[in-house]
Formats: C-alpha cells, structure tokens, sequence
C-alpha cells in the first residue's frame, strides 16, 4: 500500500467509484447495448426492490423471506461456533487430538458448502436441518481454525505459570487458552459470520418455503430477471450489516477487555 | 537435606549436527531456607538450571531433585517467579492469585484468608480487584511474588524478577525481598546477571562459566553478612557502602569478568 489519504478523500473516491459503476451499469442497459432481460437496470433493480418491502413474491415480503434466512444462519453459524470454537481450542492443546483430527479437517475444509448441497439434503432434509448444515459447513472451518491458532500461540510464560501453579487441562483450557484466545475467535467468527452469509444462498437452493435465497431461485424459474437482481442488492446488504455490526462488536470487546 | 539437588546435571539443545551443550557437570546443594543466587555470563544456561528445577525442561543427563525428589514435571511445589511477571491479563490480582490455591482444592474461606494474608504482606491490599495492566510493573511483580509465596512452596524459583524494572523500583522490590526473608524465609534459586543484587540478597553464590555452562565457584556471602551485620541497615545503599560488600563484589566481578573476556 502507498500513502495513506485523507478520510473525506477517500469517502469522495469511494462515491465516485460507486456512481462511476452504476452510471455504466445503467448506460449499458438504457443504450439498449445488452438487453434489459440480461441486465436489468439499476433504477429497475432498486425499485424491484423497494417494491418487493410491500408487495409479496413466492408467498412472502422481502422482509419476511430475509427474516427466515437471517433465523437460518444464525443456528449455522451458532452450530459452528459452539462446536468449532471447543474443538479448535482442544486441538490446540491436546497434540494426540491435533494429529487424528487435522488431516481429516484439512481434506474437508476445501470442499466448497454448496458441494454439499446434495448430501445435505438427504441427510438432514430440506427443512430447517438441510440449510443450517451448508451454512454450518462454511462457517465451522474459520472457527475452529482460529481457536486452534489462539491456543497455540498463547504466550508459553502464561502456559508454564498455570503448570507451576498446578493447573489441570480441564482449567488450562477454560482459564488460560479461551481468555487468551479472545481476539483471535472473534476475528474468526466475523470471518465465520461472512462465509456463513455467502453460502445462504446455496443453502436455500434446496429450501421449499421462504428466505431470499428461495425468492430469488423463484423468480429464476420464471425469468424475473429484475427480482433476482434485487435478491442480490438485499444479500449483499444485509451482508454488509451483518459485517459492520461484527467490527463494531469486535472493537467493543476488546476496548472492554484491555487490549487495545 | 538439600532442598534442591543437582547431580551431574547435562543439559544439551537441538540434535545431530545442531546440538550444542548448554549445561555441563552441574553439581549444585541449595540448602533448606537457603537464598542462593546465580550468577553468570549472558547466555551461560543460568536460566536453564532454574527452567529444569522448575520442570519447564527435562535434564539430557543427571538429576535435578526437590526435597528428594526427582523433578518430573511442573508443580507448585516449586513456584516461579518469572521476569516477565507472566500474570494473566484476565484475571484481576485476586483471580492470578486464586487460581494456585483453587488447583490444590482448598475451600473458598481458607482461600480468602490466605489471599488477605498474602495481599497484606505484599502492600497490595487496595489493588486486589485491579487487573495487571492496571498497574505498575513494580506492582505487577508484587503480585507475582504473592502468588508465588500464597502456596507455600518447598522452593521459590526467580528468574531475573526485577530484570525488567526501573532503577529504584528495583531497589524497593529488593529491600521487600529482604524483609520477605526474614518474615517468612523460603528456599529461594535466584538468577540474575547482577552482581550487587546478588550480593546483597543472596545467602551464596554460584559463578557460571560461559557456555556450556559449569559453577566456577561458590561464595559465602552468608557469614560475611553475619559477621559485618549487614542487617542493621535499612537501606540497600548504606549497605553497599560497606568495606564488606564492595569487597566481596569486587571478587564476584573480576571472576564473572575472566568469563565474558577469557
């Protein structure tokens, strides 16, 4: 990176970029260049998406479907962090538990979550189970790798005082390893809380009832090119929310824990 | 009997070509309630001897023994002081010192009183429910020495603990040390690179050679202390003053000199 700018530049820069983007988006679609069916305009879009606040598509409001997406992710990617953030935290002290289960996890951490759309399917159906695993599925690796890393990069001053004072593994891991690993798991459930969000999608592929993801495979169905488009508009904000709420928790916990 | 005990302790780091010795024939008493001090060259594997009393490294070859017996692994009966201070950053001074007492099973009022106790003889009374970095690093090392001392340990091990003070925060932890002493003695392994600091602490001192390290030869400061009655003084600089103690710091130096230049 060079020079750092000034904040009000960048925010400028930033603007400019945005209308920049959109400005050729919409010259695009009104020059008539690519057909409206394959790119919508962004005015479209935008109404579409105000539109669809009020008007319900496949059965429900935009702000129905996303409340059962939002519900949905959040049982992924709490299932992760309850049993990623334990798991991780084990490996990083327990060697014999690092060994058996690192290679098992380093093979299946690279299958993308919709790979297991199939499979999820099949095992936990297509109701409330099948969803929260691929969710799951991208959301467990960043948490427990994170609590892996924060328990083995614990300052070995801080491990060797607890076994000079005599602390067993049960206490090591509680009192030592979870509170030292603090900013490392939060930095990984905010990863977590993203990857999570991204396979939403893939996730409610094989949803038959609600959630942005189903609306926006609805309106594929019928070549309502304008409402998938607004789909998109209303992941990626919401993505975005989701995102800067995290920061601002992150920042918060370690203010309130002394370490910045 | 001794309360620590090296005997014929080898200490080597790393394999094949990368072994280098750190340790060489330690043969070492530390007698019970004594206060030895080592003192060495940088790098001479001072920290080493404390790191395998303390059972953070295991001997190549040899045995270090507590109270008779071999040392296996850490343990509170031999509490470390560390340079450091290495408090948990979560925990406030009460927590850091719990956690020791809380690991032996004891109940939660025998707990607090010994916490009370040990708050009090380390003038720390109104910090107990601040959090390290709340405090000095003086203060922080008060509360490492209290967590230390509130187990009652068969040995203190220190590695260099006023190594990262300030010039007379270091000298009032020293005094402190000197009144722990009498108060409440202990077997206490005290490494440091300090000469005057040994001197004026320590019951003995052992002289490292340079790596791989041997004892070149221990000093009885004891009887000199006894004999020039050193405790009749408060202040660590009316004691440095004396005839007694500039003599036997000099000694230390020139043999501590012969190392670094030799």
């Amino acid at each position: 990176m060079d020079r750092k700018l000034p904040r009000s530049e960048a925010i400028g820069l930033g603007v400019l970029g945005l209308a920049g983007f959109i400005g050729l988006w919409e010259a695009l679609s009104f020059l008539g260049i690519v057909p409206s069916q394959f790119l919508p305009s962004p005015f479209a879009v935008v109404s579409r998406f105000l539109h669809l606040f009020t008007e319900p598509f496949a059965g429900f409001t935009l702000l129905q479907h996303l409340g059962s997406s939002l519900l949905r992710y959040l049982y992924g990617v709490l299932l992760a962090a309850i049993l990623g953030i334990p798991l991780g935290l084990a490996m990083g002290w327990f060697r014999l538990l690092d060994d058996i289960v690192t290679p098992i996890f380093n093979g299946l951490r690279f299958i993308a979550p919709i790979a297991w759309v199939p499979f999820a399917a099949l095992w936990f159906g297509t109701g409330i189970g099948g969803p929260i695993m691929i969710i799951f599925a991208g959301a467990f690796p960043p948490c427990l790798i994170n609590a892996y890393r924060g328990a083995r990069f614990v300052e070995p001053r801080l491990i060797e005082a607890a076994r000079m004072l005599g602390t067993g593994d049960r206490r090591i891991l509680t009192e030592i390893l979870l509170p030292a690993s603090v900013p490392s798991i939060v930095a990984g459930v905010r990863v977590a809380a993203g990857l999570g969000w991204q396979s939403l999608v893939g996730a409610e592929l094989i949803v038959a009832s609600a959630g942005v993801g189903f609306m926006m495979v609805q309106a594929q169905a019928s070549v309502q090119t304008t409402t998938v488009m607004a789909g998109m508009v209303a992941i990626g904000l919401t993505g975005l929310l989701i995102d800067v709420a995290l920061r601002h928790g992150e920042v918060w916990l370690h203010h309130r824990l002394g370490l910045d | 009997m001794a309360a620590i005990r090296f005997d014929k302790v080898q200490k080597y780091f790393g394999r094949g070509d990368k072994r280098t010795q750190a340790l060489s024939d330690i043969d070492l008493e530390i007698r019970d309630r004594e206060f030895l001090a080592i003192v060495g060259p940088s790098g001479c594997g001072k920290t080493t001897c404390l790191r395998l009393v303390a059972g953070f490294e295991a001997t190549s070859e040899g045995v270090v023994s507590v109270a008779g017996r071999p040392v296996t692994e850490p343990g509170p009966d031999r509490a470390v002081v560390f340079q450091q201070f290495a408090l948990f950053p979560w925990k406030t001074v009460r927590g850091n010192i719990d956690l020791g007492l809380r690991n032996k099973g004891m109940g939660a009022e025998e707990r607090m009183k010994r916490i009370a106790d040990v708050l009090k003889l380390m003038n720390l009374e109104t910090h107990a429910d601040a959090f390290p970095h709340q405090l000095s690093g003086g203060m922080q090392q008060r509360v490492a020495i209290a967590r230390a001392y509130v187990l009652d340990p068969e040995v203190l091990l220190m590695d260099e603990p006023f190594g990262a003070l300030d010039a007379q925060t270091r000298v009032v932890m020293q005094e402190e040390l000197v009144r722990l002493a009498r108060v409440r003695p202990r077997t206490v392994l005290f490494i440091t690179h300090a000469v005057d600091e040994a001197v004026y602490l320590a019951d003995r001192i052992a002289v490292m050679t340079r790596r791989p390290g041997r004892i070149k030869e221990i000093i009885d400061i004891k009887s000199m202390r006894e004999a020039e009655k050193w405790d009749r003084f408060e202040r660590i600089e009316d004691v440095m003053d004396l005839d007694s103690f500039v003599h036997l710091r000099t000694r230390i130096w020139k043999s501590l000199r012969e190392e670094k230049d030799g």
